[in-house]
């Protein structure tokens, strides 16, 4: 999973808004990672994350000019591998008998994770970070028996103060923009 | 104000004039007040004609064409027009009624989900549900139809969006925060590209439907003033620069001429404004201009670097592109060119598009429509289907001034013509309107004609009758071993089209020998109370040359079949 790229987008929440997207990704045969969408900050606006292959920087630029082109699309951030913080969220449901029970709460903590509920044959954990620590974490917990999981895309924001939402900052490049 | 009376005041602040389409259930709220508004509605007998029509209006006017549709299937009918739209970037707003919102995702009768289904196809759509909402969403879709790189926008308007009330305001806010095209150039692109032009040895300008667009055709004459090099133009961009001018080597492509492929194969550098890389004209794009380097201008930022890598990109309108690098070229001394020209005229003398061919006694359509370009002349708007006489009619029509060439390029639409003709002489009234259609693309939409004979719409089809689908019929011929696999049309037998075009309300005139092409040409151009059809017999195994293979290098071009040009024999 090294070759991936990370696409912060900030779009209007209009209806069709996430069709429009994923639509265009099917129709110019780009490929896709994972998506995950959410609110921000600012009511009206959308942030969605878009993980997608990275083989190749042309196929980077059109993903990106075409998402531009698209008129609910407010702004695109391409967040740079040491210039972001990245997550992802797993559940995990695992058998968990009194035998294996104190090794798996083990595991837990050398990830940080939590037991978010207890049943007498299995656990279910939360386990976040970045993609790596949480496919770590999936592949340590595999021997015991996954019952289910249940794992988000990723969710990234850009190390610093500045946010894609900035207005005065957005609203300059566009008086620039055009002339 | 209900909502049907906001999205009628709306569509008159906006300043239409024009509205084609054709009412139905759920748009019926509107058309209540549209017959008491100054907008002239033009009902046509299919929505494709009035998507079409609307299309046809926008390149002849430059503005805003408008078609109107209710739900379901008037709305599907509307799809062909707006993909075609779309292809070519052409402004037009649709207008749809869809079914109650509460009855929205309920199957109901007359219910299509024609924003999901026109996603892909316009340049952005909007479905309304709250009668306030009516005036904000039209000015938006009339702004980005028009503005940046044109295109198709669809309005759809639920039906009690329509008889529910709002209070009018005007005008109506747009909150459009991510839709900002960039206009002007960066200047030191533009400085840098006027440096690589004086530096060339073969440079070309390569231009296309963007010049049409921005109305740049000025600035381009400028450009070629400045630093006199040659010129090419793809389909779209036909008359944007005078076939008559020497520099002009003509259209690139597939069926471009051997002169214009040569251009571009033979270039070092490619000044591209407003086109595409379209693969019609690159064909193989791996051996596509292979000693060229790339300056690509385009308002499509998307565009640039989509089909061919740039060693130069230029995001912004044509027309400030180029007025601004005639302004960097005026303080360079550029290089005659001299030896390269001569070469691209050594083409294009030894490789002319058409040399004639043998008189069997039948019509050549390209003497036809040679002939109809004459006797019709430069200042005739001329409108095309899409095939062979479309090709022929590229090549042969007098393309020497701008805004009159309509035609379906990127979706290669057949039945386009009619219906867009229609649009073209409702926008341009005095002007001459020359539909050149084919027999297979006039039967798709000819139901229009009754549409112009009823409106007081004049305008002339001249159908290439050649009785085939005969640019299908022209590859099978070349490449499925002249196996005709439904490609006869029959139209010697039926329909009878001067019938079909007198049933219709028009004038019919058929031509089937060459002593009666003059008299039927000028017998058309006489007649200006109504539509005429004029139909001329041409020979079915005439075919479209140059001919670069689908697939193949430019560098295959051929110029007759199996003839290919000897690229060696004329000295760089």
């Amino acid at each position: 999973m090294s070759t991936i790229t990370t696409l912060s987008v900030l779009v209007q929440d209009n209806p069709g808004v996430l069709t429009r997207i994923a639509g265009l990704f099917a129709r110019r045969a780009f490929n896709i990672v994972s998506l995950t969408v959410g609110p921000t900050e600012r009511p009206g606006y959308s942030r969605i994350t878009l993980v997608v292959p990275a083989e190749d920087e042309a196929v980077i630029e059109q993903v990106t000019k075409q998402l531009n082109k698209l008129i609910e699309v407010v702004k695109i951030t391409e967040m740079a591998r040491d210039e972001a913080v990245r997550r992802e969220l797993v559940l995990v449901k695992v058998r968990a008998d009194a035998a294996t029970r104190a090794d798996i709460l083990a595991l837990v903590e050398t990830f940080r994770g939590k037991v978010v509920d207890v049943a007498a044959e299995s656990l279910v954990i939360e386990v976040t970070g970045q993609h790596g620590k949480v496919q770590a974490f999936l592949s340590m917990i595999e021997p015991y028996g996954i019952k289910e999981v249940a794992q988000s895309g990723t969710v990234a924001l850009a190390r610093g103060s500045r946010a894609i939402t900035d207005r005065s900052k957005y609203d300059r490049r566009a008086k620039s923009q055009r002339g | 104000m209900t909502g049907a009376q906001a999205l009628v005041k709306t569509l008159e602040e906006l300043g239409v004039e024009v509205a084609f389409g054709i009412p139905g259930g759920c748009i019926l709220p509107l058309y209540d007040p549209l017959f008491d508004s100054s907008i002239r509605h033009i009902l046509v007998r299919h929505e494709q004609g009035a998507a079409h029509a609307a299309e046809g209006y926008a390149m002849a006017s430059g503005r805003v064409g408008v078609c109107m549709a209710t739900s379901g299937p008037g709305a599907t009918n509307l799809v062909t027009g707006l993909g075609d739209a779309y292809m070519d970037s052409v402004p037009i707003v649709a207008i749809t009624g869809q079914v109650n919102s509460t009855s929205i995702g309920t199957d109901a009768f007359q219910e299509a989900d024609i924003r999901g289904i026109t996603f892909p196809i316009t340049k952005h759509n909007f479905l309304v549900t709250r009668p306030q909402d009516i005036p904000q969403a039209l000015t938006e879709a009339f702004h980005i139809a028009s503005t940046g790189r044109p295109g198709p926008v669809l309005v759809d308007v639920a039906k009690d969006a329509l008889t529910g009330s709002a209070p009018w305001s005007w005008p109506a806010p747009m909150r459009l925060p991510g839709y900002k095209p960039t206009l002007t150039p960066h200047f030191r692109q533009v400085h840098q590209a006027a440096a690589m032009i004086a530096e060339a040895k073969r440079p070309v300008l390569f231009i296309g439907g963007g010049i049409v667009k921005s109305g740049a055709v000025d600035e381009l004459a400028a450009v070629v003033d400045r630093a006199p090099m040659p010129v090419v133009t793809t389909l779209m961009a036909r008359g944007c620069f005078p076939d008559s001018n020497p520099l002009n080597f003509g259209m690139p492509g597939m069926h471009g001429t051997v002169a214009a492929v040569g251009a571009l194969q033979k270039a070092d550098l490619i000044v591209a404004v407003g086109v595409r890389f379209d693969d019609r004209v690159t064909g193989d794009k791996a051996s596509f201009a292979p000693h060229a380097k790339i300056i690509h201008a385009d308002i499509d930022p998307a565009e640039i670097g989509k089909n061919r890598a740039v060693d130069l990109p230029i995001v912004g309108d044509a027309r400030l592109v180029l007025a601004q690098l005639e302004r960097n070229l005026a303080d360079l001394e550029v290089p005659g060119w001299d030896s390269w020209i001569g070469y691209l005229q050594g083409l294009r003398d030894k490789y002319p598009t058409w040399a004639g061919a043998p008189h069997d006694g039948m019509l050549q359509p390209q003497e036809v429509i040679r002939r109809i370009g004459q006797m019709a002349g430069e200042d005739a708007i001329f409108v095309t289907g899409v095939g062979q006489h479309q090709m022929w009619s590229a090549h042969f029509l007098p393309h020497e001034k701008p805004y009159r060439w309509l035609t379906s390029g990127g979706a290669g639409t057949m039945g386009y013509c009619v219906p867009a003709a229609m649009g073209a002489k409702v926008a341009r009234p005095e002007s001459v309107v020359w539909g050149i259609d084919g027999d297979g693309c006039f039967q798709m939409t000819n139901q229009e004609l009754t549409t112009c004979a009823l409106n007081g719409i004049p305008i002339k089809i001249a159908i290439i009758n050649n009785q085939v689908l005969g640019m299908v019929r022209q590859w099978q011929t070349l490449f499925y071993n002249g196996r005709y696999s439904n490609t006869e049309l029959h139209t010697d037998r039926v329909p009878d089209f001067v019938k079909l075009a007198e049933a219709m309300g028009c004038v019919g005139l058929r031509a089937s020998n060459e002593d009666e092409v003059d008299a039927v040409i000028a017998q058309a151009m006489e007649i200006n109370d109504r539509p005429v059809v004029a139909e001329f017999i041409v020979h079915k195994d005439a075919m479209v040359w140059p001919m670069v293979a689908a697939g193949t290098s430019n560098d295959d071009i051929k110029y007759a079949r199996d003839m290919a040009p000897d690229w060696e024999e004329i000295t760089l």
